[in-house]
């Protein structure tokens, strides 16, 4: 290492590493992780978010996990938690339409309206 | 490619690590290996988080989840619940007085008054990964400095930040530097005091621990601005994880290019290297510290010269205490406009404090200069354990002095607390409930500074020795009228007399002490009574016998059997005989038996008696 420049290049890939601990975040993604959930597939659900995420190198994109949603029917259930707008709660997921969802609403910011299950808080 | 979506941070300070937060850290990795979720939880040892109270305690991220007195069994439960369906374990969680309980680590009340400079990392990062420091900004300030400031300037910045040493004597950093600047010398040091000695103390341990690298490159700023190519950190033998985390960081610089030769490709050269203290006291003080580098034997010495014109081997040095070196980065990234934006008027920034004694929240906790003690003990350390009463607050250590309820909104800055018998000291912080006998903790500090001082000045090697025996004799029942004058006598004389810091400060305890509580000296020497039960020679065992049952467990319990007594008469103590274990008033199922305060008139008798024949015989 001999520059500053040097220097920003190995702290952004460190600050990349530790996004988790807060900082840059544009879309937090959270998926029901209660037993119904599980039982419908969240965790392949959350794992493809988790693999989407990482091939297209989005650095401003948290998944993270809550409990039971009370949406049983409609499991497993994500939403999608972006600064300045309204909680948009997407349901019946699958590891497919989580494919379409990364692409349409993270990279693209269009809400995928066919699986919307409910908007705002 | 990364699948990882939780940051574990568990604290591995020294204090979590005896509570067994490694054990916790084992007990994770193999329930995540078990089920298959190694490769999504990311688990960091991180330095000490502050609250040593709750340990082991840990951080989870992104929700910031606060852990508290973590066990190897709760480990299944926090990943079954909390990493796979996302429903953090609400027992775990800190609770307050009122149930509320806090969710996350901002949220908990201990953290809500800290400003974190020095230490801001601790806690945050992985101490071992140069690259989470990198992250949090590390080595910019240097990297800034080494291409865009002359060492001149750099001096002044820190003058205007307002910089003072956080060892204890607060003498302003830039005033050494500039010295040291001054001086031409083919060869000049840099030495971090990492010898932290004060009872109850473990700042500088646990910034080194947890945080290693920002001392480093603290370290090699105040180089660059003195001119100096060597450096070297004095840390005590007995913080092993210190030495070890703060040998590797030097080695991760060095790989990096950090250190060594034309760093960031300026003409600044640096080496360090980190030397073990056997554990004197005295090698604190910045003249005997020097010599022990220096292979000799840890004595201080006169003053002038001083170490910025004749230091290590003969050069211009300066000694730089590690809490002092760890706001040096943060003063070039922030500015020091932003440094001595806080705190008051002659105490710029924040200090770093070791909370101990009767609080609930005992810990590590940074302040803003100028919070009122009362903010310190009460909103930051949560007040006084078990419903006691607050009596006193020890600041400074053995050099420090006590304060009482009457000072309990004074601001905490260097002059402020000098005026009133306290000193700032290195933040060693005892807080004392009602049950505390002041004479005992004064004797306490003084038996501390018999033991360290090296005895090279006499008036410390002899006058503290004699102030032991003054208040050795008035804690065992044998003051007479005129001990406390004859005290206060000695304790200017050796502060006035010694050589060094330890002797000159040594007194403190025992004058402040008499200061705010002499009453309780004078009970202990006319009344032959100490109110808080602690002076064994001064209270006494007690049966009370409408109580008593008669059960006899308490004379079968008595190692020098001197309980007697039948079911029918009840029990006595012999009070010639007593030695005050406190066996009977621990085993007694009733309670019958109470401590009682003052000397037992039998005693005092037979003392008195005693005390006679022997005059008898001198006559």
């Amino acid at each position: 290492m001999k520059t500053l420049a040097d220097l920003k290049k190995i702290r952004e890939k460190a600050q990349e590493e530790m996004k988790l601990r807060g900082g840059n975040v544009r879309i937090k993604i959270v998926v029901g992780m209660g037993t119904s959930g599980i039982a419908m597939g969240a965790r392949e659900v959350m794992k493809t978010f988790l693999e989407e995420i990482a091939n297209r190198n989005l650095t401003d994109v948290l998944v993270t996990q809550t409990g039971e949603k009370g949406l049983s029917s409609m499991e497993p259930v994500v939403d999608l938690i972006e600064e300045g707008k309204p909680k948009v709660t997407y349901g019946n997921m699958t590891p497919d339409k989580v494919k379409k969802v990364v692409v349409e609403h993270i990279v693209n910011g269009r809400t995928v309206s066919d699986y919307v299950v409910a908007t705002g808080n | 490619m990364s699948l990882k979506r939780i940051d574990l941070l568990i604290c591995c300070g020294s204090g979590c690590v005896s509570a067994g937060s490694l054990k916790i850290k084992e007990r994770f990795h193999e329930v995540l290996q078990e089920k298959n979720l190694a490769n999504e939880i990311n688990i960091i040892e991180t330095g000490c988080m502050g609250p040593c109270d709750y340990g082991p305690v840990m951080v989870i991220y992104p929700e910031g989840t606060f852990y508290k007195k973590v066990s190897p069994d709760d480990v299944e439960e926090i990943v079954n619940e909390h990493f796979i369906k996302g429903r953090p374990v609400a027992r775990l969680m800190l609770q307050d007085d009122e149930e509320n309980t806090f969710n996350t680590q901002r949220e908990v009340p201990f953290y809500q008054k800290q400003v974190k400079v020095a230490l801001a990392n601790c806690g945050y990062i992985d101490p071992e990964s140069m690259d989470e420091y990198i992250a949090t900004g590390g080595y910019e300030a240097l990297g800034t400095v080494l291409t865009t400031m002359t060492p001149q300037d750099t001096i002044d910045v820190i003058k205007k930040s307002g910089l003072r040493g956080r060892g204890g004597g607060g003498f302003p950093t830039h005033i050494k530097w500039q010295m040291v600047h001054d001086n031409k010398s083919d060869e000049k040091y840099v030495i971090c005091n990492g010898d932290e000695g004060d009872p109850g103390a473990f700042m500088d341990r646990s910034l080194l621990e947890g945080d290693p690298h920002r001392i480093l490159e603290g370290m090699m700023i105040a180089a660059y601005a003195i001119g100096a190519s060597n450096g070297f950190f004095y840390i005590r033998a007995e913080y092993p994880l210190a030495i070890k985390r703060i040998k590797l960081a030097i080695e991760q610089a060095k790989e990096a290019g950090l250190m060594g030769k034309n760093v960031f490709g300026s003409n600044f050269c640096f080496d360090a290297e980190v030397r073990t203290g056997a554990g004197a006291f005295v090698c604190g003080e910045e003249m005997a510290l020097i010599h022990s580098i220096e292979g000799s034997r840890g004595n201080p010495t006169p003053k002038p010269p001083y170490p910025a014109v004749q230091g290590l081997w003969g050069k211009p040095t300066i000694v730089n205490n590690v809490e002092t070196i760890g706001n040096i980065p943060t003063i070039f990234l922030k500015g020091a406009d932003w440094f001595a934006s806080m705190g008051t008027e002659t105490s710029k920034g924040t200090k770093v404090f070791a909370l101990t004694g009767d609080i609930k929240n005992t810990g590590l906790v940074e302040v803003p200069m100028g919070i009122t003690l009362r903010e310190l003990i009460f909103d930051v350390g949560g007040g006084m354990t078990g419903g006691h009463k607050f009596k006193a607050v020890q600041l400074g250590g053995p050099s420090g002095g006590c304060l009482t309820v009457e000072h309990l909104d004074v601001a905490v800055d260097y002059e402020t607390l000098k005026e009133r018998g306290a000193m700032m000291g290195s933040g060693g912080v005892i807080v004392m409930n009602d049950k505390n006998c002041m004479v005992n903790i004064a004797k306490f500090f003084m038996d501390f500074c018999v033991d360290e001082s090296c005895g090279k000045c006499s008036p410390c090697r002899i006058g503290l020795k004699q102030m032991l025996d003054i208040l050795e004799r008035i804690t065992s029942g044998k003051g007479k009228e005129g001990d406390v004058e004859e005290l206060q006598r000695l304790g200017e004389a050796v502060s006035k007399l010694s050589l060094c810091g330890l002797g000159q400060s040594a007194p403190n305890p025992v004058l402040s002490t008499i200061r705010y509580f002499r009453e309780e000296y004078e009970a202990h020497i006319r009344d032959k009574s100490c109110a808080t039960k602690v002076c064994l020679d001064l209270m006494h065992f007690d049966i009370d016998k409408d109580r008593c049952i008669g059960c006899s467990l308490c004379a079968r319990k008595c190692p020098v059997t001197c309980i007697t007594g039948s079911r029918e008469d009840k029990y006595t103590i012999h009070q010639l005989d007593c030695v005050k274990c406190g066996n009977c008033q621990d085993v007694c199922p009733v309670k019958a038996v109470s401590r009682i305060p003052g000397m037992h008139p039998e005693v005092t008798a037979k003392r008195e008696a005693e005390a006679k024949i022997a005059n008898h015989h001198d006559d």
